[in-house]
């Protein structure tokens, strides 16, 4: 039964109210306004016959006569290997000027969370031949990372090598606000590398309306979902969480409830969470990765965005100054991997290196204040130069083994073995023999 | 029972999972269930607010697909749980529904509005009536026991009967479900009173059918050093660990419900990461418990609402966990409940009183945050039962403050009402200090009001050895900060030898190497040997020509301290190590 109304009764911000009957919660409706352009629109709150509306493309220029037609079923997504090397926005519509996807296969998109008892514990490393990432913060298969990182750092470009890089039968890629020329890059990135037939791409750019900008994560993620039960690999790429977040705060004052920190909603937490928690290892099927991007604004990992998300996911990426930041950073599910998956030396040569580049820091700022260089110094301020070229510096391409091959390299070039902390078993099968 | 008609209403309004209601006839309870019918689906909800004839329920559940005009049942029962023998080793959400036993949608996604029973109903269990005809009991009186795994599992007079009734009949040793009626009772007014294995109990009300409460005497075992040593908890104590992310928490909770020695450990996992409870719920029935010798879930009841789980059902799973708590200190049991986290049920009220409308407190959290917070530690403690046995729920509950900042509601709330605070601080993680517990911002009340029991039972000196190693590290850490300003050169040699004697107090005692198999976990007997080794080295005095050469020694002196932490105790190398200290010790004095 389809119930067609033409009388809005208020508009505030992208919400739109009327006087509707038998409505359903989070039902959603097409609004045709009257230059005859549609939109579909969401049911966020009922109180008695009064309804109110959340617009997807925006109310901007909405008339309050405006014909709204409820459909009677929540917003869905379809689903099927039809949708690998296609683009869409946040309202599921085509960017690619390609024809839409036929009304088939339908699944809701925000589901249920999975029950835990039907998880298993990770246990597959993921390769991404950065080395930042494979030797000292492993990325884990089901794991769910965040990129922390500010404005004008290069954090796209790294997501995008990963895209390229990672071993995932499927990548979805969730673009939340993106300016024009990024959503360019990714999808050039994507077409060059030769991944565009294995993604799936939903796209916000800062120019759309804001209300499909909270419907990118969920539509990536309900696909994602049916990839991974499905039995793929899925591996999820999200930029950038802080838009998406923003858009809830938009919302949420729009809505008149009260809010918490810094004016976002009091259930920031569980919102970034139901998200985040997506990510998961199926037993008995495949997996959801995720990687999403969260700018911290004027770089403060306090603020509510970057603090909520760092307790809801399993460690976290700092990128800045162009380099993913060895201290800060952490992988949560390393262990999982480190040695048992990977090899042997794996362990030993990350805290190893940490360990002299944290001294090499050290010697550096004792040299700013003006001490004289010793020859120990000299050491260190060698190892971190080529620490910063054969490890950090985001254009090194390498698998972990050359990695891990390198790192010896590495401390061998600078240091004796007894100066480096390892465990004799390990030095005298890796330690590189003197010419 | 009164058997009033039930009450129904119709749906009037939905703001994401509150529900308003109207009610048209029939009384309405502040807090009893009600379910929303919702196509086939039939949704648990709460009553949270009444005022004339609208109710408003918070529901426990998804409320996609709700329509105004829907009908509402109210249950007339405040939200409970089932408490009977087979909650050990189970897995629950926040409703106490076993997660085992749901059906899932597509094989792995929790299908809302399935409320199947949270025990086994068919298993029979072998019943030992203890109690005889005649005999006089009140609530929560012993009537017999089952075997449940590894403890007997008493089955008691209803811990809600008000005076005391006789035994009128009791069955006699034979199997049983737990629906069988095992016992009758007739109560003052000469009324039956029919006894199974099962009671019911609403989560928000402790269970209070004890004689007395007890003041916390004895000390919890935890076997990780820092806590144990500087921090103690006692038996049915309350503590919280607030901490930033990253610093640890998560590792400290694991330990702490593997090798805390108690009986039963109580997982309430609120809001926290789905894959820190699989860990748990995969790794523990592979893990030995040292005490039975039976699997580590045998002994363990997790109740889990991860962060992407309904947020109403948050707010039940901390009252579900403490209530089976409650019921398992009515059978004389230790009990152990973590609460991982406090921040998140407090996030649940938050949001819940947003809908509500209500006006907001510090940080938008509900003003009566701090009386909810202090009604759950409340329900911590140590009690004497009616037979004289004794029981104990002690309660560690995890904050995590925005921004680890330790200034917001939660954690002051909390700091109020908890009487040992263990504070991890993103510095010492970042040094890879792990327990990251800060030795001098942490706190426990439990030191000096267990100091006679503590004393008595490890050394005469111990709490005053104790309060000596803080002293130390005080001043360790005053004279590590003048040496960040003018530099090992600017401080005394004395200064320096009480900087490295803090540092190695540090190093070797208070941290704990989680992922060690020996050093996880350290025994009260072998704290009370390698403290005592490690004060008489630290009260030792040393004279050194110079500050390299202290340096110097006191590196071979905190290796052979840390070497020893990796070796089990009376092993051939931690005899040797402690020989190799005593003979430094004697090396390094003073002529």
């Amino acid at each position: 039964m389809i119930k067609a109304y033409n009388r809005i009764t208020n508009i505030i911000g992208d919400i739109a109210e009327l006087d509707a009957k038998d409505v359903s919660f989070n039902e959603l409706a097409q609004v045709t306004n009257h230059n005859g352009e549609t939109s579909l629109a969401q049911v966020i709150r009922m109180d008695g016959d009064r309804v109110s509306l959340q617009v997807f493309a925006g109310a901007k220029g909405l008339s309050n006569g405006a014909k709204v037609r409820f459909l009677g079923h929540p917003m869905t997504v379809h689903h099927s290997d039809a949708l690998l090397g296609r683009i869409f926005n946040g309202s599921g519509v085509p960017m690619d000027g390609k024809p839409p996807m036929d009304e088939s296969g339908q699944v809701d998109i925000a589901g249920p969370s999975v029950n835990p008892v039907k998880r298993i514990v990770p246990h597959n490393f993921i390769e991404t031949r950065i080395p930042m990432i494979d030797v000292f913060n492993p990325l884990v298969e089901s794991q769910k990372l965040p990129i922390f990182s500010q404005a004008g750092e290069p954090y796209n470009e790294l997501l995008a090598r990963v895209g390229l890089q990672a071993q995932a039968d499927v990548i979805v890629l969730g673009g939340i606000g993106l300016k024009f020329d990024e959503y360019i890059f990714f999808r050039q990135t994507f077409e060059e590398g030769g991944v565009m037939d294995r993604t799936v791409m939903f796209v916000h750019t800062a120019a759309d309306p804001v209300v499909e900008r909270l419907l990118v994560p969920d539509l990536a993620l309900a696909v994602a979902e049916q990839f991974g039960v499905q039995g793929k690999r899925v591996l999820v790429l999200l930029t950038d969480m802080t838009a998406f977040a923003d858009a809830l705060k938009e919302i949420n004052v729009a809505m008149e409830q009260v809010p918490s920190n810094l004016g976002y909603p009091g259930s920031l937490y569980s919102d970034l969470a139901a998200r985040y928690e997506k990510a998961v290892d199926f037993k008995g099927a495949g997996s959801i990765t995720v990687l999403a991007v969260t700018t911290m604004p004027g770089g403060d990992v306090t603020h509510p965005v970057p603090d909520n998300t760092g307790y809801i996911t399993e460690g976290q990426y700092y990128l800045d100054t162009g380099m993913i930041n060895p201290f800060g950073s952490l992988s949560r599910l390393k262990q999982l991997v480190i040695d048992s998956v990977t090899r042997e030396d794996h362990g030993a040569v990350m805290n190893s290196m940490i360990r002299l580049y944290a001294r090499a820091q050290e010697t550096k700022k004792k040299l700013a204040m003006g001490f004289e260089v010793t020859e120990q110094d000299e050491k260190y301020l060698k190892y971190a130069d080529l620490f910063v070229d054969r490890f950090m510096d985001l254009r090194v391409d390498v698998t972990l083994e050359k990695a891990l091959d390198n790192g010896w390299k590495t401390m061998a070039e600078c240091f004796e073995p007894e100066e480096v902390g390892i465990k004799k078993a390990l030095l005298e099968k890796y330690w590189p023999k003197a010419e | 029972m009164n058997q009033a008609p039930a009450t129904r209403g119709k749906i009037t309004g939905v703001n994401g999972n509150m529900v308003s209601v109207d009610v048209s006839e029939g009384s309405l309870i502040q807090n009893e269930v009600a379910f929303v019918n919702c196509g086939d689906e039939r949704l648990k909800a709460e009553v949270i607010k009444i005022r004339g004839r609208q109710a408003s329920l918070q529901v426990f559940e998804d409320t996609r697909g709700v329509r105004v005009g829907q009908d509402v049942e109210f249950s007339g029962e405040l939200l409970s749980v089932e408490l009977a023998p087979g909650l050990l080793g189970m897995t629950y959400d926040g409703l106490q529904n076993p997660l085992e036993h749901l059906d899932n949608r597509q094989g792995f996604f929790l299908k809302r509005g399935q409320y199947p029973p949270a025990v086994d109903q068919e298993k029979r269990w072998l019943f030992n009536p203890t109690a005889k005809p005649g005999d006089r009991v009140q609530a929560g009186s012993w009537l017999g026991w089952v075997q449940e795994l590894h403890y007997p599992h008493q089955i008691m007079a209803p811990l809600n009967m008000l005076g005391a009734a006789t035994v009128k009949s009791i069955v006699e040793e034979g199997e049983y479900t737990i629906r069988d009626t095992v016992a009758v009772l007739e109560d003052g007014n000469g009324r039956e009173i029919p006894i199974s294995m099962l009671q019911t109990w609403p989560v928000k009300k402790p269970i209070r059918a004890y004689a007395e409460r007890l003041y916390p005497q004895e000390m919890m075992v935890t076997q990780c050093r820092i806590i144990d040593t500087f921090f103690p908890v006692g038996r049915g104590g309350v503590a919280c660990v607030p901490g930033p992310f990253g610093a640890g928490k998560t590792v400290l909770q694991h330990i702490l419900a593997k090798y805390a020695q108690v009986d039963i450990v109580i997982v309430v996992a609120c809001g926290e990461r789905a894959g820190e409870v699989v860990e748990t719920i995969i790794t523990f029935p592979e893990l030995e418990d040292p005490k039975t010798g039976g699997s580590l879930m045998d002994r363990t009841i997790i109740i889990c609402n991860t962060s992407s789980m309904p947020v109403a059902a948050r707010d039940a799973s901390v009252y579900t966990g403490v209530t089976l708590a409650e019921y398992y200190r009515q059978m004389g049991r230790n009990v152990l409940l973590l609460a991982d986290s406090t921040s998140r049920w407090a996030q649940a009220m938050r949001e819940m009183s947003g809908r509500l409308e209500e006006i907001p407190g510090e940080e938008a959290f509900p003003a009566y945050l701090e009386s909810r917070i202090a009604g759950f530690y409340e329900r911590g403690g140590q009690v004497r039962l009616a037979n004289d046995e004794t029981g104990s729920v002690t309660l560690i509950g995890t904050v995590s403050p925005a921004g680890g900042n330790f200034e917001e509601p939660v954690t002051q709330g909390t700091l109020k009402v908890v009487s040992a605070f263990h504070g991890l601080s993103r510095k010492r993680s970042d040094e890879r200090r792990y327990p990251a517990i800060d030795p001098i911002d942490s706190w426990s009340l439990y030191l000096k009001q267990m100091e006679k029991s503590l004393n008595a039972e490890l050394d005469p000196e111990w709490v005053p050895m104790v309060v000596e190693c803080q002293d130390l590290l005080r001043r360790g850490s005053q004279v590590g900060r003048m040496m960040t300003v003018v530099g090992e050169e600017g401080v005394s040699q004395a200064d320096l030898l009480d900087y490295l004697r803090s540092d190695m107090l540090d190093a070797v005692y208070l941290q704990q190497n989680a992922f060690d198999a020996v050093d996880q976990a350290c025994s009260m007997k072998r704290q009370l040997r390698d403290f005592k080794l490690l004060v008489r080295a630290l009260r030792t005095k040393f004279s050194f020509p110079d500050k390299p050469e202290a340096r110097r020694f006191f590196a071979k002196l905190q290796d052979a301290f840390y070497q020893k932490n990796y070796c089990a105790e009376d092993s051939a190398d931690y005899t040797q190590y402690e020989t190799k200290i005593e003979n430094l010790l004697a090396e390094g004095v003073a002529p």
